[in-house]
Order: C-alpha cells, then structure tokens, then sequence
C-alpha cells in the first residue's frame, strides 16, 4: 500500500516502490485496484494513456477507468501495466483476494458494516 | 443527504485518502432489478463496463460449449459507496447467465460476499446462480425483490430455491434505498458471522 507521502515523491522512486511491475503482473491489477497518477501526460503520449493520466489525478479503480474509457477491462489493464512499469501511476490494490472458501478479515467485515449502517 | 439531478457530473472523484477498493457482487437473472438495487445506494450514476472473453476462457467447466474463435462479451453495471476516508465498496450488478462464470475468476476473486436477487417469477434463473456461487465458494445470502406485496410466505421461497437453513434469505424493495442497504448489512452479518465461526474453530 502506497501512503500519501510516499504518493508524492517522485517517479523514478515510485517506480522502485511498485517492484518496476511488468506486463506479466496484469493479472494482479484487481478491477478495484486504485489507479493514481504520479505526473502530467506529456506530447506525443498514446491518447488512452493521456486520458488516464488525466482521470486518475485523484484515486479511481480500474473498473471505473474501463467504463470511461469505453474499453473492456483485460485491455484497460495492459494499458495501466505500462504506465505503472514506467511510474506514472501507482496503485493501491485491495487486500489480497483470498484463497478459495476463505473469508474476508473480520476487522475489514466491521469497517464495512460501519460504513454502510452510517449510509 | 445526496441529490440526484436531472443532469448528474459525468464522475465524482473519489476522495484522495482512499486506499483500499472492495466489491460486493449483487447476481440475477435480466429484469430482477439489479441495477435497481445498485442505483438505490450508490454515490454515483451506475456506470457500466464490459470484459470480452476469447476462445480459451470458453469451455473450461463445459467442454461441450467450446466455441468457434470469437469472442464473447459480457457487461456489468457497478455503483460505488465510499464507507470511510480509506475503503471503497464497488457493488457489481452481474448477469447469471452461463459465460459470466466463466469470468468469476478473473474479475470477482476478491469478492466480499454476493447478493443473490430473485424474482419469484423466475425462480429458474436463481438456481444456477446459487449453484456456482457454491461451486466458487463464495459466501452469498439471498434476497427476494418485491415490486408488489409478495405473494408467497418466504419459506416457500426456501423450499423452492432448496437453500440451506444457514443461507440467510430476506425480501427486500430494491427501489428503496434503506431496503439495499439493508440487504447489503444482511450480508455483511451474514459474512462476519462465517468468519468469526471460522476463527473460532483454528
């Protein structure tokens, strides 16, 4: 999980924070893994990468930038793969999925139940 | 209190704090108010997406639907509740229909629990979600949408539906938003209780 702090520091870091992700990793990019942009697109960057840079100046899931991309998911993931390789976004990904018949963190469960009583 | 006007921001951002994304799938069959249930308590307009498959996601639990090469493609509608400064929960309104389990894997490992919404009408369409909600051991209650005075005591429903005496199932007006949310609560006791069961059995 990437704090705010280390948020703002600057992507050649960042880049290091993320493990320097590769395309092979896509499959971790869960549909609400939170994207974040690190810098300003710049000329000459690929339209789709433009715009993500643009939508993700505060967090959005990958789910969320599918829809506004009108893209579906497993491409919208490869196109995050390579603006997370080069640190232009980080992500904050969601607690790891359990394994088959496992359930969730009671303390997650409580936190849950908080926010949705306080709807 | 939220506002709902005839011409909503095309996105409101989240806010800059968040940390951690949850999903919760609600499941059922076209027409049983899924999308209902997710515009009744999301912070935002449901948006909707779409995943294609290619021919080698086809087929793996059929080996009689393989597929000439193409490729399907399913869609969802999501909403969105942020709970705190930290955690967001996406609620998905997924098709059961046949190819969207072929998807589970890819797009709903992770998942916090499903909403298993019926139409009594429909009965049909809730048996197969219910069975592959067990064949991926995803813990789910069942909730049965009322557009009018139902008709049936819900233990008729249970039988009908040959659900479990541990599977919680409620009626619910998915129109309403404290009726959603009420469901989702349900599923949430519903998920604390298994995994409180659990941790006391380690």
């Amino acid at each position: 999980m990437i704090s705010r702090r280390v948020a703002s520091e600057n992507p050649d870091r960042l880049y290091t924070v993320t493990g320097g992700r590769s395309h092979t990793d896509e499959s971790s990019m869960d549909m609400v893994t939170l994207i974040v942009s690190e810098c300003d697109p710049t000329p000459g960057m690929q339209s789709e990468h433009v715009k993500i840079l643009q939508m993700c100046r505060q967090p959005m899931a990958v789910v969320e930038v599918s829809s506004e991309l009108k893209l579906p998911i497993s491409v919208v993931r490869i196109l995050l793969c390579d603006l997370l390789d080069t640190g232009r976004i980080t992500a904050r990904h969601p607690p790891k999925a359990p394994a088959k018949a496992q359930l969730p963190n009671p303390e997650i469960l409580e936190q849950v139940l908080v926010g949705l009583q306080n709807l | 209190m939220d506002f709902r006007t005839s011409d909503p921001p095309v996105r409101t951002p989240l806010r800059n704090t968040m940390t951690t994304g949850l999903k919760i799938v609600v499941v059922g069959g076209f027409g049983v108010g899924k999308t209902t249930m997710v515009r009744s308590v999301s912070e935002i307009r449901p948006l909707s997406t779409e995943e294609t498959m290619t021919q080698a996601g086809l087929g793996i639990d059929d080996a009689s639907g393989v597929q000439t090469k193409s490729t399907t493609t399913v869609a969802f509608d999501f909403g969105r509740i942020s709970l705190n400064d930290q955690m967001v929960l996406y609620l998905f309104g997924a098709p059961g229909q046949e190819r969207f389990w072929f998807l589970w894997d890819r797009l709903f490992s992770g998942t916090l629990g499903a909403v298993v919404l019926v139409d009594v009408r429909r009965l049909a369409d809730s048996w197969y979600a219910i069975d592959r909600l067990e064949h991926h051991g995803m813990p789910f209650i069942v909730a049965r949408n009322n557009f009018d005075e139902p008709a049936h005591p819900l233990e008729k429903i249970r039988e009908a539906l040959d659900l479990s005496d541990d599977v919680p199932l409620i009626d619910c007006d998915a129109r309403q938003r404290d009726s959603s949310k009420a469901v989702l609560i349900a599923l949430v006791n519903h998920l604390h209780a298994l995994s409180s069961a659990r941790g006391v059995t380690r």
